[in-house]
């Protein structure tokens, strides 16, 4: 076999791979890889204009599209720029390769320039990584990289090559099996617990779907929706879970948690079975745990055993793919012949209940006619896109306004930042989706806080011309962090009032884009439709009512119960 | 409760460091930890001891086998019977007057005498930490001046293997 430089093995592997674009910055310890990729030409590459984002945009298109998000960086400061996106991504399972440039294997350990030892640093974020000081292991690394990044519980895999490993040649061979005898997720769930959970089923009477990120990376929509219309129960889902059942289904009773709805949470906590699928009962979902759900049996689907049991004690655990267990789950119930009516027979009373939950505290907001309320343009984007859009959101209010008032009917619509809550998460990741889906709608909605966290990639998209639309949501405040200022610091606002804000029309155009700016209610609608009809990239700005808050909501470490309404 | 776990881990570099930062990161508590490489060069043997309710081992157990480094683990306290040894080299005044008594220490505790001075023995002791425990005890009134010990090493009795 004719020996190949590892830099040509890296562009060969992504090829096999069946990469199509990455995104990353150069330097030094990085060029040669670069060099290789454009002398191949078959990879696109995006040139971002911080690693941050080339991280963040590998994880837009990751989740967007269901592959493996790619990204590259240099050694030292490009590599622990790509940290906060790394440890985005493992947080919520996204499936990323990040590539890093090193500085020569002999010159590691000794300080040099723009050496950084990023394998040490991302450990604890990563799901695997790599540090290649052999240019024979390089094929193999990188072939287990891809895979241990798609498989089990997908997350992020850190790949290091020192630049000298990029030159060295050596035979290679991407045709063997990967076998990591360490490594081998359990995607098949063990049959008997299926049964010991359908039998549960029978005997409850106020169950509940609890439905979370898994549910959406396991691709388990379909099934999800089988068995709720089979049993006519309840759907309740977490923000990573949004599109995993559809939004605008009757069965569905909306988002659970911090914002969840008073009826999804009043459902979770009064219902005597809970059946979790890839949801992981995160403190925002749980609230005080002592409190949660104090009646109900639980059921835990998920493809990572740690996940459960984790946070609250579950009856039935079941290890395994989403997907898988859901069809075995519909199987076993559609083979004991209870039919749907009987089901909805037994689950009236529950639906009665859950009904007048719904109506006594349904969401909602106080209109204005002299100011734009946040939640009015959410609804009126939904209106006009009728949840065909790809929507990206940055983190505080905006996220949970749109989590709340825009219905996502299909998976991976919503790319949002859940475990880690990353503000500056939403505008790359839109890069990353656009790329994923050229001809989708893909929309950013952001706060003003947060867009200008990595706002310099608005250049990225310009250069790539990709036509995304952002919304900013304008409070003038780091709103989130005052409403928390607000309910509970006595309205002390400490630095999270901006006394400066740019302008953003101006921003736009400053980088060739279109800005539009409403500042009353009744231009909302124009400029949504204006901003939506609009070829390239268009950053519609609303300026919001300044002290909106997001209702309803439960006060950090209170049952769910508890919950502050409108 | 204490528990003794033993894991099998690829002898890859990185892998300790990925354990214990594991339990750094997550809050558990390392006890003691010892790690040598088995008879197959490329697994490492680790004995590590901890403890935690039921709710923290299982974690603890189901997070170790979550590193992809990780090939087995294996909670010995659990599986009921098996073997604990540490070992400890407990440096110890020798005066005139005390140099007997040490002696006939060593010889109840079965310990050995592997390094003599003017001034001092060195004596190694091996065993349980219980045994360990008390031959540190009844030195410390004699003056002990330097103490190195091992962690844990365990293993199942019988057929029971990794
Ligand atoms: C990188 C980062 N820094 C700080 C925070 C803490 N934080 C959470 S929400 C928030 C305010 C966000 O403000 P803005 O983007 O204007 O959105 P709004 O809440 O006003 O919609 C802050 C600072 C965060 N989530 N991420």
């Amino acid at each position: 076999m004719a020996k190949m430089a590892g830099k040509q093995m890296f562009v060969e592997a992504l090829k096999r791979e069946g990469v199509q674009v990455i995104f990353g910055y150069p330097g030094g310890a990085i060029i040669d890889l670069y060099d290789a990729l454009d002398q191949d030409g078959t990879i696109k590459h995006i040139l971002v204009r911080h690693e941050q984002g080339a991280a963040h945009a590998a994880d837009g298109y990751a989740r967007a599209s269901g592959r493996v998000g790619v990204c590259l960086a240099t050694s030292g400061p490009g590599a622990t720029n790509t940290v906060t996106g790394i440890a985005t991504a493992y947080m919520d399972s996204v499936p990323i390769v990040v590539f890093t440039g090193q500085v020569p294997t002999a010159l590691i350990g000794n300080d040099a320039f723009q050496e950084v030892d990023i394998v040490g640093i991302t450990r604890p974020c990563t799901k695997h990584n790599y540090l290649v000081k052999d240019v024979k292991d390089l094929p193999r690394v990188i072939k287990s990289a891809f895979y241990i990044a798609r498989t089990g519980r997908p997350g992020p895999v850190l790949v290091d090559i020192p630049k000298d490993v990029q030159n060295a040649k050596a035979e290679f061979n991407y045709d063997e099996e990967i076998k990591l005898r360490s490594y081998n997720p359990v995607l098949d769930p063990h049959i008997k617990q299926i049964e010991k959970a359908y039998h549960l089923f029978e005997h409850c009477k106020r169950p509940i779907l609890y439905v979370g990120g898994g549910a959406v990376i396991s691709g388990a929509h379909e099934e999800v929706r089988e068995l709720a219309e089979l049993i006519h129960a309840p759907v309740a889902m977490t923000l990573m879970g949004l599109g995993a059942f559809p939004g605008t289904h009757p069965l569905n009773i909306g988002m659970l948690g911090m914002h969840g709805t008073y009826c999804a949470n009043m459902t979770m906590a009064n219902s005597d079975l809970i059946l979790a699928i890839g949801a992981r009962f995160d403190d925002r979902v749980t609230g005080k745990v002592d409190a949660f759900a104090p009646h109900a049996k639980i059921i835990h689907i998920d493809v990572d055993p740690t996940s459960i049991q984790k946070n609250v004690k579950v009856d039935i655990p079941i290890v395994g793919d989403c997907r898988k267990a859901l069809q075995k789950l519909i199987k076993v119930i559609a083979d004991n012949g209870r039919p749907t009516e009987t089901w909805k027979e037994i689950f009236s009373p529950w639906w009665e209940q859950i009904h007048a939950w719904e109506k006594r505290h349904p969401l909602g907001y106080k209109k204005d006619p002299n100011v734009i309320k946040p939640q009015f343009v959410i609804e009126t984007l939904y209106g006009m896109t009728k949840g065909r859009a790809i929507i990206t959101t940055e983190v505080g209010q905006n996220q949970m306004w749109t989590a709340q008032f825009y219905k996502f009917d299909s998976p991976r619509s919503i790319l949002s930042s859940g475990g880690l809550g990353t503000m500056g998460y939403g505008l790359p990741a839109a890069i990353g989706a656009q790329m994923a889906f050229p001809d989708r709608l893909v929309i950013d909605i952001a706060g003003d806080g947060s867009i200008q966290m990595n706002i310099q990639e608005l250049a990225t998209a310009m250069e790539q011309r990709l036509p995304i639309k952002i919304v900013i949501l304008n409070n003038r405040f780091l709103g989130m962090v005052r409403q928390w200022q607000e309910l509970f610091y006595d309205r002390r606002y400490v630095a999270t009032d901006f006394t400066f804000t740019p302008d953003f029309v101006k921003i736009a155009e400053a980088y060739g884009a279109t800005g539009l700016r409403a500042t009353r209610p009744d231009e909302v609608e124009d400029v949504l439709k204006k901003g939506l009809e609009t070829p390239g990239l268009v950053i519609m700005e609303f300026v919001i009512a300044r002290e909106e808050g997001v209702f309803p909501m439960v006060p950090a470490g209170k049952a769910t119960t508890e919950m502050l309404l409108v | 409760m204490k528990h003794t776990l033993s894991v099998l881990v690829e002898n890859n570099p990185g892998a300790l460091s990925r354990i214990a930062g594991l339990f750094s990161g997550r809050g558990f508590n390392i006890e003691s930890l010892c790690v040598a490489a088995t008879l197959d060069p490329t697994l490492s043997h680790l004995t590590l001891t901890t403890s935690g309710d039921d709710l923290i081992i299982e974690q603890i157990i189901k997070q170790l086998n979550r590193l992809v480094d990780v090939y087995k683990v294996v909670d010995v306290t659990e599986e009921g019977a098996y073997v604990e040894r540490e070992m400890a080299l407990i440096k110890v005044k020798a005066e005139a007057e005390t140099r007997a008594e040490i002696l006939r220490m060593c010889d109840i505790f079965r310990c050995k005498v592997v390094d003599v001075s003017p001034r001092t023995y060195t004596v190694e002791v091996t065993g349980p930490k219980t045994k360990i425990d008390a031959v540190v005890e009844l030195l410390k009134p004699i003056g002990i001046k330097e103490i190195a010990k091992t962690g844990v090493i365990a293993m199942s009795r019988e057929k029971k293997s990794l």
